[in-house]
Parts: structure tokens; C-alpha cells; sequence
């Protein structure tokens, strides 16, 4: 690894720290900004559920010591960073003797692997469309059809997930309507049946995903494709009389590529954010869902957890994808993003 | 290709060219680009010829058309650019009219191309090993591996590159030495006909040198015939045999080197030649005062006429045409091909402003032989 | 005066009469289109207020759960049906749709000019102040910011439609930023910004003069988009059950149709109409973008044009 390659990994490096740690620092200001008391607030919002609350002073209190919101801010401060470095968060207060932690580790794989499965296929297909929408050789009959596979582009995920659910699950019954898996006949495994079930249960969901951002990939890809086209490199490589399907992908699609990678990094945190509206429509035991949970039923504890651990994982995939762009783009260890 | 050997005598510089075997025939090549208010007329029915093993210069300010020509003789030109008409004939085919599959078949086989932007023409994403590469194994299909590596360290070594540069990426390589690399590139299929896009102009002025002196080697081990497309009169004067001079998109002047220098005939010519500091000094060529007239609607009359200092009536009413005076020697200009009704013509007055022509003028009695300008 | 001679590319040459003055980029057909579905639905509860009773938005107005008009089952009294708390979808609809589009509004601009400030304070003062804004903008973009917002609009109970455009501003500014100052780096090259920085124009009007011409299409592509995420974030709040509960809006009205099991009991007018009302405002603003991203680029129109 040279000098300037370790510069890289070391600059993205602290980029993920500074991402966390702004994130840890947001999750402790947010109670404590908020107007009125977080805690009982949160004990009003239970009873607003139609929880019955005895007790709520006594019951205000004793979460108030058992949160470590009784001593300073600093000291509050410094335990809560230490708790997000060990992934320490306690109890689940809906579900008590259930640990926050093992709660979300229930959850994070089904986010993972919904999230991952739709936004490459996402990122795939966008691409491939935009690339030839925006390559001067793409058959004329092609091109003006290409625009149609946009029509949905734009629309909130979660609402189109909606008309996905009415069309296929209620109206068709091709699909599930809930859930990631048959939980009443199979257990969690490796068997095919399992896998089959989960991938059956993935499908809406993660169609709700890709039909809506496919068009946003396919937009920037079709501009970024143009640009490359008038590239000078492009030019000496027609004039070498290469066969177009090496001048589309090694020489146009390869380096129109580039900023796409960059973008998806950008947005991932947007992905992330929606896919928690995703998973509460399609009742997906992910950590999205659980969020919802925590949210509705008051869990302050696990709701400080799942917020952490979103922010971790998608930090760390942004993390995943920089310390990767080198690999595709030589220059990078050269020059700044 | 064994018919470009080494032994071949260089063309002489005297213009006795017309014996030897053409290369490239360029007929009545037009090119417009579509703007939404009317077309550009980028190049307006040019014809020349560049015969075997010689190299021929295109010169002319920036937007005259020649690296238009030139991206024409390849048929890249890119819209809103395109052909209308005009045969560009390689040894017996007709370019413009091939299909885009025969096209792409003869391309680098038949002609090269040394770009003009250095700096971006590289694929910032491949290795120059495999960007040499698949310009050989398109058109000669699957080398083994061996053999491949040690044609394209010949070529590097030819130009004058260390073989490292075989696994580098583009950015690790200074500006020259990816311009060499892009000579190699295009002698890597031994074409009998390069095209060099003002190979040195994105260079600064020591490497150009070394570009310019990579570029004579080449030649001259190689015989290739080449066309150099440049404002860079001293490195014309340097590497061509022949010089086109181009403005507005018409050919004003063809004339071996010698002569161009020495006795030019077109008055653009003559300011162009008059324009040089030294050879030394190099920079873009800014002849002279006045506007060119809109591309979209040229002039009845010569092309030159409004920046002219020698214009005419007649250069208003009638278009001159390139006729040969002296061996090898053209140009299309009244001043020669219609004298007796030039002489008989009224001035006018051209958009130079009178400080430009005056010093154009003091400019002629010194250059011009025949001593027509001043008068 | 200098030499000028023409390029053979277009634009440049010397007269620069407009033959026909609708020859204009700005006159974009995605662009007109896509204003013209936005604003019809922006106008709706200006205009709607005067057709229709928007009061019948109040829950317990109207009889419960009747089909669209044109369905059997259905009346004229109630042309898009009614929900199951007695409001009149019509009534919902007028009222939700400009709310969205204020809270979008409201958002995407105080996010612009952060966006604007801070990325011509990159772009012009580089250097240390640069990549600290870089930094932020790349650090505050990775955050999931529905996911945070999710967590303030727990903790803060009631929330008003100005409170959830704040918030949502809060983290609509790093796109506009990176573009603003990127924009700034590449005009800042170009020789008649030097130029005019050279001659002694101040730096503001360097800005204001000069560059804001050119970044024009930019910044309204930016701010599109920026309506539309705002819009997007509001209406994911509201389909979360966690927007403001005293007026209707588009988000909630889907919110309850969901807790209802609207689907299952086939009102599909109670989540279908909020669902095209928004699918056409979020279509509508993709096209502007679409558009402007044309205005601003020039090499996207012309891809018909075959060599």
C-alpha cells in the first residue's frame, strides 16, 4: 500500500468515526433539546397509547435514575459514548428481561439483507438503463421504449409499496402481505424451503424499492454517460476501431460509473431512512419495523439503540464502499473526493 | 506492411511530388455543424492529396476548420457535426460511404490518429498496456500473451518510453510522455497514414521538443505519411514536406515548406509567415485585426475579403479558386489568378482597423518579393 | 479589439439577434409539463375553497365509509367517498395538498440558503474552511436524517407544520452545498469571473452579478429536488402516524387508511387518492428536475442527433 493509499483509508477512516460520533451526539441531544420533559413525555405519549400508568411521578423517577439522567450532562454524556462503544443499551422497557441488543441483532439481518438485495439490484439495473439511454449507438426502438421503465420513478417508496400490496398480495394473492418468512410452518435455516419463503416474502418489498429509485440511477447515469461520450478519450478510442461493446463498457459505462459509486455512498442514508416506512407498511421484522415498535409503544431505551445502530451500519457501508472506489478508480489515491 | 521500408528516399522538399503514390485523396469535403441558427460551414468543399511517406501540414488559426478536416478524414466528427458531402479516399475506398462495420474494420489499419488533448485522450481507467493492446489484438485478433507484452515494449521503446510505463495508469504519466504514448498507440499497427491533432500544443515548451523529435523519428524510421495539424509554424517548419493553409474553411494556400516561407503568395499566408517571432518563440497564431465574417452566411467573394489588407472589388464579387502557380505552388487569390481586373478594381475598406494594416503593410514590403502589397 | 474568429461550435458566432424569441431553453416541454402538474395542485386549496366545503375535512362530518361517487354505493354529495372517521376525501385532498407543498417549500428554501452561504464560502475562501464544510456536509449526509426525524417527532408531541419544515431544513442543505460549491470552483476558472475579480468588483457582486446568471438552472434543479425530499420526508412522518394530528394531510390520510386496514377492506379511494395526489406532485417535480437538469446542461437535449 503506498503512502497515498494509506492517506485514503485514513481520511475515510476518521470521516466514519466523525459520522458516529455525530450521530451518538445527536441521538443524546434530541431528549434533552426537545420542550418539556423527554420522559414524561414519554410516559404521556404510553398513556396516550391507552397504556395504563400507575404511578407516573414515581414511574418518571425511577426511569430517570435507571437512564443515568439524574447527574450532569457531561457525565451523561461520557456514559452514553461508552455505551455506544461497548453496544451497550441496556434493557428493553416494553419487553423487560430482553436486552436491546439482542432485540436489534434479531432484526439488523433481515434489514441487511432486504436493503442490500434491493438497492443492487437497484443500482444494476438504473444504470444499465441510463447507460443506454445515454449512448449514441442504442437502437432507436430501444431508447424511446427505455423512458417507460421510469414511470414510477419518484414516488414515495412506502405509497407505491401500498399499491403493490392491494395489486399482488390482496387482489392477486401472489404474494404475502407480512412478514419475511413462513413463520408458522419453517424455522430459520439453511434449507431451501426457508430461503424460498424469505426470498417470496423479500419480492414486494423490495420492488417498492426498485421500481421507485431505479429512475433517479438511470437519470444521473444517462448525464454522466453524455459527458463521458465528449471526453477526448472516447474520441481516439473510435478512432482505434474498437467493437462497440468494448467502447460501451470499458471505455464509457466504465468511467461514467465512477461518480454513480459516490452517489450511492451519498445516499445511502436516504435508503436507510425510507426503508423504515418500507418495513412498516410490509410488516418486516427488520430494524426499521422495530423502530416503529419502539416508537409507538414507547421504548425509549431500544429506540436510542436501533437509531445508533442505523446510523453505525450505514456509516459503515459508506466506509465499505470508499476504501472499494480505489480499486475501480486508479487515480484516487492521488486526489480528494 | 513492408511496403513503408526504410530505405525509402524522403520526399524531396521541392514539391516534385506528383509521382508518387497517394495516400490520401481528399475530395470536396464539406462539414457543417447545426446550430439552431443555421448551420456553421466548418469545412466548405476542400481537396487535397498527401502522397506517400510525406508529411503534410494543416495550418490556420483555431476555428478554421482544419482539426474539423481532420476528425472528417476519420468520419469523427461529433454532432451537432457532420458530413455533407465529399469523398475521402484511402488507397481506392471511399470513407465517408462506408458502413459503420467496414469503417470500423479499416480504422488504425489504414489511419492513426494522434489526438490533440493529451492530457484526457487516455482511458483514465486502464493500464496503457491494455490500452495499446486492444487497439492491436481488434483488428489482428487473440496474440499470445508473450508476444503481445513484447510488441507493445517495442513500441514504448520505439518512442522513447522505459518499460515500466507498460503496467502504469494515465495519471502516473507526464504530459509528454502520455503524448508519446499515444504515438506509439498510433504506430502500433504500422498505418500507412497518421493524423497528429496539434500533438504539442497542451505541452509546455521543453517537452514539446522531445514530442516534436519523437514525432521526426517516427517519421523517418517508419516512412509514414502523416498529416500535422498545428498554429505551430516552427514545428511545421521543422516536420512537414508540404503546408495546407486553411481559413474559414477553405483552402487559401498549398505550397511545399520552402516555398510557404520564403514566397508566400495568398496575403494570408504572408501575414501568417510575417506573424512568427523566431522560430524560437512559440505561440497561438493571432494574425491579424478585424472580425471573420458569420460561418453560417459566407461572403459572395473571397473568404478573406474583410480582413484583407489588399481587398478589392472584385474580391467581393467573385470567389477565387485554387489554381497552381509554380510547381506544387497553389493558392486562390485574385492578385494572381484574375491581376489585369484586380489592378483595375477600386480598394475597400476591410474591418481592419488602419493601425493593422499600415503595420501589415510595412510588414509586406519586407516579406512579399513581388512587392504588390504596399502599392 | 481582439482577433474573433468563429468556432465551429455553436453559440459563438457574432450576431447575436434572436431570430425567434421562443427559441429559449427555459421553454422545456419536461419542464412546462411537470410546472404545470405542480401547480394545479398547489392551486387546488386556493381554488377548491371556493367549490367546495373544506370544513367537511373535520372528522365526523360526513357519513362514514362511502364509496367515490361513481362507484355503486356511491353520492355526488361525497364525489371521492368518505373515511371511516366521517371526513370527505375531496375535503382532505384540498386541504392536505397545499400543506404539503408548504412544508416542501418552506424546507427546500431555508435548506438552500444554507446551502447557498456555505457553499460559497467553500468555493470562494477554499482552503481550511473548505474542508471543514466538506466534511460536515459528507458527515451529515450519511445519517439517516428520516430516522432522526422519526426520533424528534416522538419527543415532540404536537407538531406544527412550520416545527416539521425546520426540522426537515436541518438536513436539506448538504446537497445544495456540494452542488453550490462545485458550481462556484468550475465558474470561478472561467476567464470572465477572473476577469471581473481582476478589474475590482467586489466579491459579492462578483456573486450576485456575474455568477448567479450561470448557476441559475442549478440551483432551481437543486431546489426541486429539494421540495420533493422535504415533501417526501413530511409525508413519510405523516405515514408514520407521527404528523400533525389537528389538520389533514396527505401522509396521515394514508397513515389512517393503513391502521384501518383500508386495504384489506377494499377502500382503495381512502389511500388511492392521497396516493395519486402525491404521485402526481412527485411526478410533476421530476419533471422540473428533469427539465432544469436539460436548461442547465445543454448536451442532454440534443441525444436524437445522429452523426
Amino acid at each position: 500500500m503506498s503512502g497515498m493509499t494509506r492517506g485514503y483509508v485514513v481520511r475515510r477512516f476518521l470521516m466514519w468515526v466523525l459520522t458516529v460520533w455525530l450521530g451518538a451526539t445527536l441521538i443524546f441531544a434530541i431528549p434533552r433539546l426537545a420542550p418539556g420533559d423527554p420522559i414524561a413525555a414519554m410516559v404521556l405519549r404510553m398513556s396516550a397509547q391507552g397504556q395504563i400508568i400507575e404511578n407516573s411521578a414515581e414511574l418518571i423517577q425511577a426511569w430517570r435514575e435507571r437512564f443515568g439522567l439524574d447527574g450532569p450532562w457531561y457525565v451523561q454524556y461520557v456514559n452514553w459514548l461508552r455505551n455506544c462503544m461497548t453496544l451497550d443499551f441496556g434493557y428493553s422497557l416494553t419487553q423487560f428481561p430482553a436486552r436491546v441488543w439482542e432485540m436489534i441483532w434479531r432484526a439488523l439481518p433481515w434489514t441487511i439483507a432486504l436493503l442490500t438485495f434491493a438497492v443492487i439490484i437497484t443500482f444494476i439495473l438504473g444504470n444499465l438503463i441510463g447507460a443506454l439511454l445515454g449512448w449514441r449507438k442504442t437502437p432507436p426502438l430501444l431508447r424511446s421504449l427505455l423512458p417507460l421503465t421510469l414511470t414510477f420513478s419518484s414516488i414515495p417508496p412506502f405509497i407505491f409499496g401500498l399499491l403493490l400490496l392491494f395489486i399482488f398480495a390482496y387482489t392477486l394473492d401472489l404474494f404475502p402481505n407480512q412478514g419475511a418468512y413462513d413463520s408458522r410452518n419453517l424455522q430459520p435455516g439453511l434449507t431451501v424451503e426457508f430461503l424460498a419463503s424469505a426470498l417470496h416474502h423479500a419480492i414486494l418489498p423490495a420492488m417498492a424499492i426498485v421500481l421507485t429509485s431505479m429512475g433517479g440511477w438511470a437519470l444521473g447515469m444517462r448525464g454522466m454517460m453524455i459527458t463521458t461520450d465528449g471526453e477526448d478519450y472516447m474520441i481516439l478510442a473510435q478512432a482505434k476501431g474498437l467493437r462497440t461493446p468494448r467502447l460501451f463498457l470499458r471505455y464509457a459505462v466504465r468511467n461514467a460509473l465512477l461518480p454513480q459509486l459516490t452517489a450511492l455512498a451519498l445516499s445511502l442514508g436516504l435508503i436507510v431512512g425510507g426503508s423504515v416506512l418500507i418495513e412498516t407498511y410490509f410488516v418486516y421484522p427488520g430494524v426499521g419495523y422495530l423502530l416503529y415498535y419502539s416508537i409507538t409503544n414507547g421504548d425509549y431505551t431500544l429506540m436510542q439503540g436501533i437509531v445508533f445502530i442505523l446510523i453505525l451500519t450505514t456509516a459503515t457501508a459508506v466506509l465499505i464502499i470508499d476504501l472499494l472506489y480505489p480499486l475501480i478508480d486508479p487515480r484516487i489515491t492521488f486526489q480528494k473526493r | 506492411m513492408g511496403e513503408h521500408s526504410n530505405d525509402r528516399k524522403q520526399p524531396s522538399r521541392d514539391g516534385s511530388l506528383d509521382s508518387r503514390r497517394v495516400v490520401l485523396d481528399v475530395q470536396d469535403l464539406r462539414v457543417h455543424y447545426a446550430t439552431p441558427r443555421g448551420d456553421v460551414i466548418a469545412v466548405n468543399g476542400i481537396n487535397f492529396q498527401v502522397y506517400e511517406g510525406e508529411t503534410v501540414g494543416l495550418v490556420g488559426e483555431s476555428g478554421c476548420g482544419k482539426t474539423t478536416t481532420a476528425m472528417a478524414i476519420l468520419r469523427l466528427v461529433q454532432p451537432p457535426g457532420r458530413i455533407i458531402g465529399g469523398r475521402v479516399m484511402v488507397e481506392d475506398t471511399d470513407l465517408v460511404s462506408l458502413s459503420e462495420k467496414q469503417l470500423r474494420q479499416l480504422r488504425w489499419v489504414k489511419l492513426a490518429l494522434i489526438p490533440q488533448g493529451a492530457m484526457n485522450s487516455l482511458n483514465p481507467v486502464m493500464r496503457i498496456k491494455d490500452q495499446i493492446g486492444d487497439a492491436i489484438t481488434t483488428h489482428e485478433g487473440r496474440l499470445p500473451a508473450d508476444a503481445l507484452k513484447q510488441r507493445i515494449l517495442d513500441l514504448l521503446n520505439q518512442v522513447g518510453l522505459p518499460a515500466r510505463v507498460y503496467g502504469m495508469y494515465p495519471h502516473e504519466l507526464s504530459g509528454g510522455m502520455k503524448q508519446r504514448v499515444c504515438v506509439a498507440m498510433a504506430i502500433a499497427l504500422n498505418p500507412p497514414l497518421i493524423i497528429a491533432d496539434e500533438p504539442t500544443s497542451a505541452l509546455d515548451v521543453v517537452v514539446q521538443r522531445v514530442v516534436a523529435q519523437t514525432l521526426l523519428d517516427v517519421k523517418q524510421r517508419l516512412g509514414v505519411s502523416m498529416i500535422l495539424i498545428g498554429h505551430d509554424m516552427g514545428l511545421q517548419a521543422q516536420l512537414v514536406d508540404r503546408i495546407i493553409v486553411m481559413y474559414a474553411g477553405n483552402i487559401v494556400e498549398i505550397a511545399p515548406v520552402r516555398e510557404a516561407f520564403k514566397n508566400p503568395l495568398h496575403p494570408y499566408t504572408q501575414l501568417l509567415i510575417a506573424s512568427i517571432p523566431s522560430i524560437k518563440e512559440r505561440k497561438p497564431l493571432k494574425v491579424t485585426e478585424g472580425l471573420t465574417h458569420d460561418l453560417r452566411n459566407p461572403p459572395p467573394g473571397c473568404v478573406f475579403q474583410f480582413r484583407c489588407p489588399h481587398a478589392r472589388e472584385i474580391c467581393r464579387a467573385l470567389k477565387p479558386q485554387l489554381r497552381e502557380y509554380g510547381s506544387g505552388h497553389l493558392t486562390a487569390c485574385h492578385i494572381y489568378e484574375n491581376a489585369g481586373e484586380y489592378e483595375r478594381s477600386a480598394p475597400i475598406v476591410t474591418t481592419a482597423t488602419p493601425s493593422a494594416a499600415l503595420y501589415a503593410a510595412d510588414l509586406f514590403k519586407e516579406v512579399d518579393p513581388h512587392g504588390r502589397a504596399a502599392s | 479589439m481582439a482577433t474573433l474568429t468563429a468556432e465551429p461550435v455553436a453559440a459563438r458566432p457574432a450576431p447575436q439577434v434572436r431570430v425567434n424569441r421562443w427559441d429559449s431553453p427555459w421553454l422545456n416541454a419536461k419542464l412546462i409539463i411537470g410546472l404545470i402538474m405542480v401547480l394545479s395542485v398547489a392551486l387546488s386549496g386556493v381554488v377548491g375553497g371556493m367549490f367546495w366545503d373544506l370544513r367537511l375535512a373535520r372528522v365526523g362530518t360526513s357519513p362514514q365509509d362511502l364509496p367515490p361517487a361513481f362507484v355503486p354505493g356511491g353520492t355526488w354529495a361525497h364525489p371521492l367517498g368518505t373515511e371511516n372517521s366521517g371526513r370527505d376525501m375531496l375535503a382532505v385532498l384540498l386541504t392536505g395538498a397545499p400543506r404539503s407543498f408548504r412544508i416542501g417549500l418552506i424546507a427546500a428554501t431555508i435548506g438552500l440558503l444554507i446551502g447557498v452561504v456555505l457553499g460559497c464560502l467553500a468555493g470562494f475562501l477554499g482552503g481550511w474552511v473548505d474542508r471543514l464544510i466538506l466534511i460536515a456536509s459528507d458527515a451529515w449526509i450519511t445519517i439517516p436524517s428520516l430516522v432522526v426525524l422519526i426520533v424528534i417527532s416522538a419527543f415532540v408531541r404536537q407538531i406544527s407544520a412550520e416545527t416539521m419544515a425546520v426540522l426537515i431544513a436541518m438536513f436539506a442543505w448538504p446537497g445544495p452545498t456540494r452542488l453550490i460549491r462545485a458550481q462556484v470552483l468550475t465558474l470561478r476558472e472561467r476567464g470572465y469571473i477572473r476577469m471581473a475579480r481582476l478589474s475590482g468588483a467586489n466579491t459579492f457582486d462578483v456573486i450576485f452579478r456575474e455568477m448567479m446568471p450561470n448557476m441559475l438552472p442549478y440551483i432551481a434543479a437543486s431546489f426541486t429536488g429539494n421540495v420533493s425530499g422535504a415533501i417526501l420526508a413530511s409525508a413519510g412522518l405523516e405515514a408514520l402516524g407521527l404528523g400533525p394530528t389537528r389538520i389533514p394531510t396527505l401522509g396521515m390520510t394514508i397513515f389512517y387508511a393503513n391502521q384501518a386496514s383500508a386495504v384489506i377492506r377494499g377502500m382503495w379511494w381512502w389511500w388511492g387518492f392521497p396516493f395519486l395526489v402525491l404521485a402526481i406532485i412527485f411526478s410533476g417535480l421530476f419533471l422540473i428536475a428533469i427539465g432544469l437538469d436539460e436548461v442547465a446542461n445543454p448536451r442532454l437535449r440534443g441525444l436524437q442527433v445522429k452523426q
